[in-house]
């Protein structure tokens, strides 16, 4: 029986001289499942726009609704600790981009180097989180049954100039503040569940990188894994200035 | 075979004819080879075995709600457990059965072959897919298990956050992984399509199967991720008490619907789109005519994938939305019927003077064409502002979506699963009692829904267990047809699986259809293709067939 | 003839670009630009501007997002595919946007 439309009249298979272990039965070329795996982690990065996409809209939603809540709450996160933060995700996508540049010029020792820093910097992100969500813990501004209120409607005291440090809110739009913490938490939980879950992959990779397997030609897992890491930062370089730097000016 | 006589059906010698020893089934035993498989074509069949054992349970829910309709008084189950059947019954019908229906099934098994491709571009991914889809089933069945959910298939905060305590969680947590088994079949699609064409297969010369199910598969990776997030803000809504839904707390439970509908309105092609790709492939065959139009066929999926993203608000008319909005995505809904008119316009075009024949696959597409029509024609009168106000949350819009997607999407459905049974199994169903279960399904469809438009225009609500006195003829007349839809689809369950034993040999094109997957032995080989294929000739090109046919003659005879 | 078809990696097509290696002086380019970028987007939101200082946020955001998306995932490098499936993804998230702004913004015109 013929099984075939028409017989290809020379096969290419011989023109490749070295084809690669990792090159799956399917693709005809090595160029062919790069691409397709680069095209298909892009797919599944559009996903997740999407997914954080939900987010930024009930942000913008309710950030005008509730524009001196958001203010106010807003002012409570710590800038000094949103930017040092926001430089250590910056260094570990670096890192991570440094990683993929070893993995292409097929430098083992160098590319081992780069994951484990893009990790390190990593946790210390997920560090400095632990501290910012302690410290809402500790004054009641995780949403829920004890959410407290009053430091938006009597807000403390400036000791210098004895006026409040802040614009004091009615107690109905006090109430909003939880709103925006609500929102705060899914998104910064949100972010910080999908650098655990990068955290968890870059010691699989690096553990695969460090018995040489992506430094023979092969470096496709590390480039997209690298697409998903620099996502995430980019989820934080928008996170970052509309949780944190809504109003910093009090006062005017 | 001459195109004169009464069938195309063309079979080998059944004396002499067997199934090809080397093939997909056979390629390697043991229940692990399947669990563990990267074919394409197995985790298909894995898939049928998966929605087909869903659906039952879904018919079930199903028969369950049409008996309590029965009589007018709450007299079988309470209006708790009422709320429970017809919630589960969508839950399992939309994300069990008909989102993955066509693509993962059909459209695992055939669209490689179809392309000239030995395998979807991620075929760990395509397992992983079924592996998620069988997760998050389990999830609904643990679900049912505990004690059922009663929020209706929608979620509506903030019902389904504040005022109910079933189990909102799991089910939502089914819903969920469900989804990402969706995304996966669709991101896996579109790489098959844009990277895995074999030699000369362009854009246009791609059967208008594939072309559906890209643009369906698109929608299902934009689409997904926002019904993701909803659920997920549902399940911390209820879990932890955060405020994004709650208006006790300043939050706006419309924003869930506007999320929601943002999935869920595509989600309705998501469910079409592959089914629309089956009538192309059937109608073309049963009429031996190259699909009036294809160019157009081909950019109206595409363009139904665009503008299903721009008309989700016509299910939140009535919620309290903006009226100007409303206006707007009024206007929008109008435009969406364009894209599916040419479908139905181009079809009905490539019957006109073909030579037609009646075998099952072209009786369900026959019934899908008028049956989709009203479905369509009915959600013109709902996306009219003013008729939307009466006609909503009554039986009308139960009928109406009933039409789209059981008339539409389960007879495309049956008529893709005759239509390749052949190539799937290498053996065909039997012809006459197929033939009888069409007509019985039509006409059990018929009549389960069609008494429902006018109980919904008389204004019978739906997702209620009792009714008026009054409303009891049409209702005793739908529970009838609905017994008659039920034996109308547990005739295929038991015939086809009949036929994987008793059928009759296939052959390679029992059709005389000119796809690339009728080329090949069927069962297909593991490898899809002996050589990979080039192909030099458009879609729907039969007289390349005739020509090939002859060649072969000439050669071989 | 055959090789006029038989094109696996689409060379001649535009869904395919040679693939480019992005060297470190790059890379810690871009790394400096970020964190000046980050720099001046701390510093504006201390300086009152009324309704451009979101505004200006949001508008430093995007474009620490292109140079990432661009440099960092290497999409300047990428086939138009690439680009355009990047593209449609924002797109599609506009059109969230924009859509459920028409309901919001007129359900009360003024008071939004």
């Amino acid at each position: 029986m013929d099984n075939t439309i028409v017989a290809t009249h020379d096969t290419h298979a011989e023109e490749h001289h070295h084809s690669l272990p990792q090159l799956r039965h399917h693709f005809e070329t090595e160029q062919q499942q790069r691409e397709a795996g680069t095209f298909g982690m892009w797919l599944f990065l559009l996903t997740e726009i999407m997914f954080f996409g939900g987010l930024f809209f009930a942000y913008l939603l309710y950030r005008n609704w509730y524009n001196p809540a958001f203010v106010a709450a807003s002012n409570q996160l710590s800038i000094p600790m949103g930017t040092v933060n926001t430089a250590i995700l910056i260094s570990s996508g670096f890192f991570m981009a440094l990683g993929v540049w070893a993995a292409e010029v097929r430098k083992q020792g160098l590319l081992v180097l780069f994951l484990l820093l893009t990790t390190l910097f990593g946790c210390l992100f997920l560090g400095v989180k632990y501290f910012e969500y302690k410290e809402k813990w500790e004054k009641h501004h995780i949403p829920g049954a004890n959410f407290d209120i009053s430091e938006f409607v009597n807000p403390p005291l400036n000791p210098t100039t004895h006026k409040p440090i802040e614009e004091p809110l009615s107690p109905d739009m006090a109430k909003k503040t939880q709103v925006f913490f609500s929102l705060y938490f899914v998104m910064t939980g949100m972010h910080a569940l999908h650098m655990i879950i990068g955290i968890v992959l870059l010691g699989w990779l690096t553990w695969r990188a460090n018995r040489g397997e992506f430094t023979e030609g092969y470096v496709a897992p590390i480039e997209n894994f690298g697409l998903y890491w620099h996502f995430v930062d980019i989820v934080w370089i928008f996170l970052f200035p509309l949780l944190y730097l809504i109003n910093r000016h009090p006062g005017t | 075979m001459s195109a004169t006589s009464s069938t195309i059906v063309n079979l080998p010698d059944q004396r002499t004819a067997t199934l090809p020893k080397k093939n997909y089934i056979n390629a390697e035993d043991g229940i692990l080879s399947w669990l563990l498989t990267a074919d394409h074509k197995r985790i298909g069949i894995l898939y049928l075995i998966t929605i087909t054992f869903f659906f039952l349970i879904g018919g079930i829910f199903a028969g369950l709600i049409r008996l309590e309709l029965l009589t007018p008084q709450p007299d079988l189950v309470a209006s708790d457990t009422y709320n429970k059947l017809f919630t589960l019954h969508g839950i399992v019908m939309i994300f069990l059965f008909l989102v993955p229906s066509v693509p993962a099934t059909l459209g695992n098994f055939l669209i490689p072959i179809m392309i000239g491709a030995k395998d979807l571009a991620f075929p760990k991914i395509n397992l992983l897919s079924w592996y998620l889809a069988v997760i998050g089933g389990s999830f609904t069945l643990a679900t049912m298990v505990l004690g059922g959910v009663d929020t209706g298939w929608t979620f509506t905060t903030p019902l389904s956050t504040h005022y109910l305590n079933t189990h909102v969680v799991t089910a939502g947590l089914g819903v969920f992984i469900l989804g990402f088994s969706s995304i996966f079949t669709g991101l896996n699609i579109i790489v098959t399509v844009h990277r895995l064409r074999a030699p000369g297969m362009t854009w246009f010369r791609m059967p208008l199967f594939v072309w559906a199910h890209y643009a369906a598969s698109i929608m299902m990776v934009l689409g997904t991720p926002v019904l993701a997030i909803a659920i997920t803000l549902v399940a911390l809504e209820r879990t932890l008490h955060i405020g994004v839904f709650d208006p006790a707390l300043g939050g706006d439970p419309l924003l869930f619907q506007h999320l929601f509908w943002f999935y869920s309105h595509p989600a309705v092609y998501i469910m079409i789109l592959p089914g629309f790709g089956v009538i192309s492939e059937v109608i073309s065959t049963f009429s031996r005519k190259r699909v009036f139009g294809y160019t157009a066929v081909a950019f109206s999926s595409v363009a139904i994938a665009v503008f299903g993203f721009l008309v989700w608000e016509h299910h939140m008319f009535i919620m309290g939305v903006s009226n100007y909005s409303a206006l707007v995505f009024s206007l929008l809904t109008m435009l969406v019927a364009v894209p599916s008119a040419i479908k139905i316009f181009n079809w009905s075009f490539t019957l006109q003077k073909g030579s037609i024949t009646f075998e099952t696959p072209m009786m369900y597409a026959l019934a899908f064409i008028g049956l989709f029509t009203i479905g369509g024609l009915t959600g013109i009168f709902l996306g009219s502002l003013g008729m939307d106000v009466h006609l909503t949350e009554t039986y009308f819009i139960v009928a109406h979506f009933h039409y789209v997607m059981v008339g539409g999407m389960l007879m495309a459905y049956l008529a893709g699963l005759h239509f390749w049974w052949p190539k799937m199994t290498g053996r065909m169903y039997p012809e006459a009692v197929s033939k009888l279960s069409a007509v019985v399904s039509f006409i059990g469809f018929n009549l389960t829904f069609m008494p429902q438009f006018i109980l919904g225009y008389l204004g019978m609500p739906r997702r209620y267990h009792a009714y008026p006195a009054e409303f009891q003829v049409l209702n005793v007349l739908s529970t009838a047809g609905a017994t008659v839809l039920g034996v109308g689809f547990l005739m295929p369950a038991i015939y086809l699986v009949w036929s994987l034993k008793y059928g009759k040999i296939a052959g390679n094109n029992p059709w005389q259809a000119t796809g690339l997957e009728w080329q090949i032995q069927s069962p297909p080989l593991t490898e899809n293709f002996v050589e990979s294929p080039v192909i030099d000739y458009e879609a729907y090109d039969y007289e390349w067939l005739a020509h090939k046919t002859e060649q072969e003659v000439t050669t071989v005879g | 003839m055959s090789s006029q078809y038989h094109d696996p990696a689409n060379v001649n097509n535009p869904e395919h670009a040679e693939h480019h290696i992005v060297g470190p002086g790059t890379y810690i380019a871009i790394y400096v630009t970020l964190l000046v970028f980050t720099g001046i987007t701390v510093g504006a939101a201390f300086i009152d501007l009324g309704v451009l200082n979101p505004i200006i946020a949001v508008g430093i955001a995007c474009i620490k997002a292109t140079i990432v998306i661009l440099f960092f995932m290497h999409v300047i490098y990428q086939s138009k595919l690439i680009k355009m499936t990047v593209g449609a993804g924002f797109f599609t998230f506009l059109i969230l946007l924009t859509m459920t702004l028409t309901d919001y913004i007129s359900r009360a015109w003024g008071r939004w």
